[in-house]
């Protein structure tokens, strides 16, 4: 049987209400997550109307009655041994957040969140806490963003414990106090445990958000502290589940083959009888620019798949949708944004940078590029859809935005948003890889499976599927000038990158205002430098854009910190010496890049012969990524042609911490995928094709090209800022900057794998 | 059928016999714990322990292990150098997104248990799996940590 089904195939037109989901639903969910027979969840079943709640203002995103981030039964529920659950509104992938929630909420709760078990939180407007109605885990903005409103949170279920402890023992709260895991009465010795208290304060009314005091932060106990994980004991032991372990009885497995370029649509599969044939096929199927195989086992599945001999066909209309030609090639795409011309669109504007460059003492100029790149993260997509037998939905897969997600999935099947539920497991990698890339997520496809063969379906992606439709970090050409002083000083500079934004990518159209990831690490520069001029030079890829590590960043601070260090040399200054010069009324960027010189033991460029004989040089870079600033030195050497990357020292200002263990991690993660962007990595394409299908063709940093990653934190005090991509922006034209002064020659485009070391 | 040794258990399986072993843990004995990431042995997600040696499931036919002992990460604690090596990922925090770990775990126990002392050049050789999350320093450091090594500077 060939069921032919489509986007628009679905029970009816509805479009989605994008009502909340309610708390009997959410009752539901945890029931169903597994909360254990006894345990006592805090308030479910607790109606929790606008008497209950403050009402919140009439704002797009935002649902009346329901003040974001301040229902403590919706967050929290103790048990009976004091173990405390806390749904998080922010996914864990790696950068630590799950444990982080539970200090900041365990903080004010008092509570040690090592008592904690953290999950990902449902669909809602509870954990919509970044403001305006928003839930999204990226832009490193988790903690920054909810600082306050979970601190509040922990406060305000302390409040409840309070009250709930005063009417046990009979005394006035005023009497009360806490220390972690219980209310105690000083006065009478007494005490009782979180967990025993937690039924009475199911009774009790939620306070008023704004009635509750913080700590101050000089009491904090656990907060600022290097606290070990939570999750990596599971994470040792094979028993955390992602997605793609996800199961459910009665399910089958389905693989895919796409389209070998995206646009084309399936025609007839000429071996389609066979393919029915061969071992353990249930059915095949043609889904939107691919075909499935569904089957009792995915290998099955995919040995089927594979097999298929589908013809392809062009589209009608090319233009309203991504297409990818058949001749495309990234060198030929490279050469086109080379020569695009135009003054561009400028995104940072001061003084006159043109006439500033013409009348300078001297001027340089030079042209930057970088290349396409694959998320890669280790867990292939994978989603499981189930229709139940009322016609509800429950859907697994990863994902960084659930509402978004919900409201999509809402949109695609007709079904309200409370018959759909999300479930969002941790991430087997996060990079950005987990957004809403059109033709980049297999969840409309299981759903469309699920529904054709009326069981459960998990669809797996293999890897060379994934590098198929992965959302590619989008490459730019930037063509810089300058002009210098006298003094060998810049007065001013020009940088007009030749690319699109990945937001303008995954709309496929250019919005109102400029795709601020478009140009960030060309902008925001803190350098005193009087005229400035960054444009983007608009030219639309083929090729699905999508968001990757620390984003826009990821290689404009590369262009321009490798530019900087040109403009040092054609100034006769060193590039050390030069930043700090530009950075002499900025006490905050001067002090880390101080710091990082220090960290070093003190600034030294080289090249210089090291103590096993090798030659070396160092290069520094700094950025200002998500909030955080940071600088960076790499020490480099060249080893049988390749370069070689000793040690990288980093400090990293996020303003405060909340867990310094975690931002060393986050800071050798970051420099990791810098390294291995700036050594290595990068996704071709030929003839329509990507040359890499695989890990045997696709390179990542592997463990004898990782550097020694030194980090330094520095906690300024100024408003909090991001770490988990903020580590990776320095880090390549660090190392670029250190090459180049090893060996004479700039360094100009990533990876240098691709260029001639000597 | 083939009958498998798992984790010290015999268990039988319908598959055929080229069938990677990687997919009959996965699905035929639901076990989820060992990964696939990359199908061609590249990555090594999906490493499992046959007769004590580590080896990548992924492109492994099951036949080719029948009879075997076949130790997967569900049994790895059961061990006693698993134990010590999962100790050390915890003292150490390794993990990340913990994706790869279980075939790092596996990759590390079956080293220590070859070569009770490796030398940091036995550790290079032997730790190769990829891991995206970049926790290679710690995953070093934990493989030194149980072979009794000076901690280093990274």
């Amino acid at each position: 049987m060939i069921t032919t089904v489509s986007d628009d195939a679905c029970d009816d037109q509805a479009l989605p209400t994008g009502a909340p989901v309610n708390v009997s639903r959410r009752r539901f969910l945890l029931a169903s997550a597994g909360a254990s027979a006894g345990a006592f969840v805090l308030g479910f079943g607790l109606p929790l109307g606008p008497a209950r709640a403050q009402s919140a203002p009439a704002v797009a995103g935002v649902v009346p009655g329901v003040v974001p981030g301040t229902r403590v039964p919706a967050f929290l529920e103790i048990r009976p041994d004091g173990t405390i659950r806390l749904q998080s509104p922010f996914v864990e992938g790696g950068q630590g957040i799950f444990t982080a929630m539970a200090q900041i909420v365990g903080e004010e709760l008092d509570a040690d969140p090592a008592t904690f078990l953290v999950e990902n939180a449902p669909t809602g407007a509870d954990f919509q806490v970044m403001g305006r109605g928003r839930r999204v885990t990226g832009g490193s903005n988790s903690v920054k963003s909810s600082y306050m409103t979970m601190r509040r949170l922990g406060a305000i279920a302390r409040a409840m414990l309070l009250t709930a402890g005063g009417q046990a023992m009979g005394v006035p709260v005023a009497e009360l106090d806490t220390e972690p895991g219980h209310v105690v009465h000083a006065a009478s010795g007494r005490k009782l445990a979180y967990g025993v208290l937690a039924a009475k304060a199911l009774d009790l009314s939620v306070p008023a958000p704004d009635s509750v005091a913080l700590k101050d932060k000089a009491r904090f106990r656990w907060i600022g502290k290097p606290l070990a994980r939570l999750d990596v004991r599971a994470k040792s032991t094979g028993k955390a589940s992602y997605a793609i372990d996800a199961h459910v009885e009665g399910m089958l497995h389905a693989a895919i083959q796409h389209a070998p370029r995206l646009g084309l649509e399936p025609g007839a599969i000429r071996n389609e009888a066979a393919i029915k044939a061969m071992r353990g096929v249930h059915s095949v199927h043609v889904l939107p620019g691919a075909v499935a195989v569904v089957a009792e086992r995915f290998w099955h599945a995919r040995r089927a798949v594979e097999a298929a001999e589908v013809d392809w066909q062009e589209p009608e209309d090319k233009t309203a949708i991504r297409y990818l030609p058949a001749d495309f090639s990234t060198e030929a795409f490279a050469h086109r944004l080379a020569t695009a011309t135009g003054p561009g669109d400028p995104g940072e504007s001061v003084g006159d940078a043109s006439h500033a460059i013409d009348t300078a003492a001297s001027a340089i100029t030079a042209t930057y590029q970088s290349q396409y790149l694959n998320h890669a993260q280790l867990e292939p997509p994978s989603a499981l859809a189930r229709f139940n037998p009322d016609g509800s939905l429950d859907v697994w897969f990863p994902n960084q935005a659930p509402d978004m997600f919900l409201a999509d999935v809402a949109q695609r099947t007709g079904l309200s948003a409370d018959r759909i539920t999300l479930h969002s497991p941790i991430l087997g990698g996060f990079f950005g890889r987990h957004f809403k890339y059109t033709s980049g997520n297999p969840y409309p496809q299981a759903i469309l499976l699920a529904k054709a063969v009326g069981r459960p379906v998990k669809v797996i992606w293999t890897r060379e599927e994934e590098f198929l439709r992965d959302a590619i970090r989008p490459m730019a050409v930037v063509q810089f000038r300058a002009g210098l002083d006298a003094d060998g000083v810049p007065v001013a500079i020009e940088a007009i990158s030749a690319c699109e934004g990945p937001g303008e990518g995954i709309a496929n159209k250019r919005g109102e205002k400029l795709d601020a990831a478009a140009l960030e690490g060309l902008t925001g520069k803190q350098y005193a430098i009087a005229h400035r001029h960054i444009a983007q030079r608009f030219v639309k890829n083929p090729v699905t854009l999508g968001y990757w590590r620390s984003v826009g960043h990821s290689m404009n601070d590369f262009f321009y910190e490798c530019f900087l260090d040109e403009i040092a040399d054609k100034g006769g200054k060193d590039p050390y010496e030069l930043r700090l010069h530009l950075l002499a009324d900025n006490r905050r960027l001067s002090t880390l890049l101080k710091a990082v010189a220090e960290l070093s033991g003190g600034w030294k460029p080289g090249p210089y012969v090291a103590a096993d004989g090798s030659r070396r040089a160092r290069g520094v870079a700094m950025a200002s990524p998500f909030g955080s600033e940071t600088a960076a030195i790499a020490e480099v050497s060249i080893e049988g042609g390749d370069v070689r990357v000793h040690e990288i020292w980093q400090a990293i200002d996020p303003g405060s911490v909340v867990n310094p263990a975690i931002v060393a991690a986050q800071v050798m993660s970051a420099s990791a995928l810098g390294l291995s962007q700036v050594l290595v990595e990068q996704a071709a394409w030929k003839n329509g094709a990507p040359v890499a299908r695989n890990f045997d063709q696709y390179q990542v940093l592997r463990p004898d090209q990782m550097a020694r990653v030194h980090t330094r934190i520095v906690e300024s005090g100024e408003k909090m800022g991001g770490v988990g991509e903020p580590g990776l922006p320095a880090v390549p034209p660090a190392v670029a900057n250190a090459v180049s002064r090893l060996t004479g020659k700039r360094v100009r485009a990533m990876p240098l794998a691709a260029q001639a070391a000597t | 059928m083939i009958k498998l040794h798992v984790n010290g258990v015999v268990r039988t399986v319908d598959a055929e016999g080229e069938t990677p072993l990687l997919w009959v843990i996965r699905d035929n004995l639901a076990m989820t714990g060992t990964k696939y990431g990359c199908g061609i042995a590249q990555c090594g997600a999906c490493s499992v322990m046959i007769d004590g040696v580590v080896t990548r499931s992924c492109i492994t036919p099951v036949e080719s292990v029948a009879g075997k002992a076949i130790t997967t990460i569900e049994a790895v604690e059961q061990d006693p150098v698993g134990r010590r090596v999962v100790e050390a990922w915890v003292r150490h925090q390794v993990p990340q997104c913990g994706y790869c770990q279980s075939g790092q775990v596996m990759a590390a126990t079956s080293l220590i248990k070859a070569n009770a002392h490796p030398k940091d050049a036995d550790i290079a050789a032997a730790m190769t799996n990829l891991c995206r999350c970049g926790t290679y320093n710690t995953i070093r450091a934990a493989v030194r940590d149980v072979a009794g090594l000076a901690e280093d500077a990274a």
